[in-house]
């Protein structure tokens, strides 16, 4: 039997990108978001105004080509390899969350916020040890 | 209960949607990473692609289901229950996509589900 190409190390490589690109989109737009502050009330008038500042922050700019760099990452990677790997190999970006907030906005990681960073890397670590693509095979 | 229905909405869209652009990327074939001219095709291919935007609506869906529910549920309640998405994505895989789920997967998928319902906890 012929070996067959699951791309392994190729998606293992690129889950980098779309883990990095997810977690600092998210991080950015929680600082733009944060300087823009809440909204006043929930009237449509409001709402409006917040949204115009939103986008008038460079950090929500940040954060949206952030995401928009993970989307793309994302897409190419699942036209080969199998959902039910990337996606929950892909949610180390819940394990850096953590690591990035405490980093650069200085929030507290509590005990049972650093158990869950641990057991996801453990769980990613088994995902990662099966093959990556298991459709589409010859 | 209406907690719940929009829980599920949450759940359904975003994962839902994600499994729908996985199908789309799979229609439109294996792509070469390395190849920038291949990929900018890619890219306008999926614009074309029926399931991209049925995954675009239900990602959609889910995301403003998840602002609604905010608006009147606890984060701490939220988050953790959205962690399922992980198992509900990997029965997905398996009916709609034909993915082989090896036990060592499922070990793994339940294992980060755990870990990011703790993450939200803490």
């Amino acid at each position: 039997m012929p070996a067959r190409n699951t791309r392994q190390l190729e998606t293992i490589v690129l889950l980098a990108p779309i883990v990095l690109f997810a977690s600092a989109g998210n991080v950015l737009l929680a600082k733009g978001m944060k300087q823009v502050g809440q909204a006043q009330s929930w009237s449509p008038a409001a709402l409006a105004v917040l949204f115009a500042k939103a986008f008038a922050n460079p950090w929500v700019w940040l954060g949206i080509a952030s995401l928009l760099v993970f989307l793309m990452s994302f897409m190419a990677v699942l036209s080969w390899a199998d959902y039910s790997f990337v996606a929950p190999a892909a949610a180390v970006s819940y394990a850096l969350a953590p690591l990035l907030s405490h980093w650069w906005l200085g929030e507290v990681v509590t005990p049972m916020r650093w158990a869950g960073v641990g057991i996801i890397c453990l769980g990613v670590a088994l995902i990662t040890r099966t093959p990556a693509r298991t459709t589409g095979l010859d | 209960m209406r907690t719940l229905l929009c829980l599920i909405l949450v759940i359904l869209g975003s994962t839902g949607g994600e499994v729908a652009v996985t199908h789309a990327m799979k229609q439109i074939g294996e792509i070469q990473i390395f190849f920038p001219r291949a990929l900018l095709g890619f890219f306008i291919r999926a614009l074309k692609e029926k399931w991209f935007w049925i995954g675009v609506g239900l990602l959609a869906l889910g995301f403003f289901s998840l602002l609604t529910l905010l608006t009147w549920a606890e984060v701490s309640l939220v988050i953790p229950a959205t962690a399922l998405s992980f198992v509900v994505g990997g029965l997905a895989a398996k009916l709609f996509l034909g993915e082989h789920l090896a036990p060592l997967r499922w070990a793994g998928i339940a294992l980060v589900s755990l870990g990011v319902a703790l993450v939200a906890l803490g």
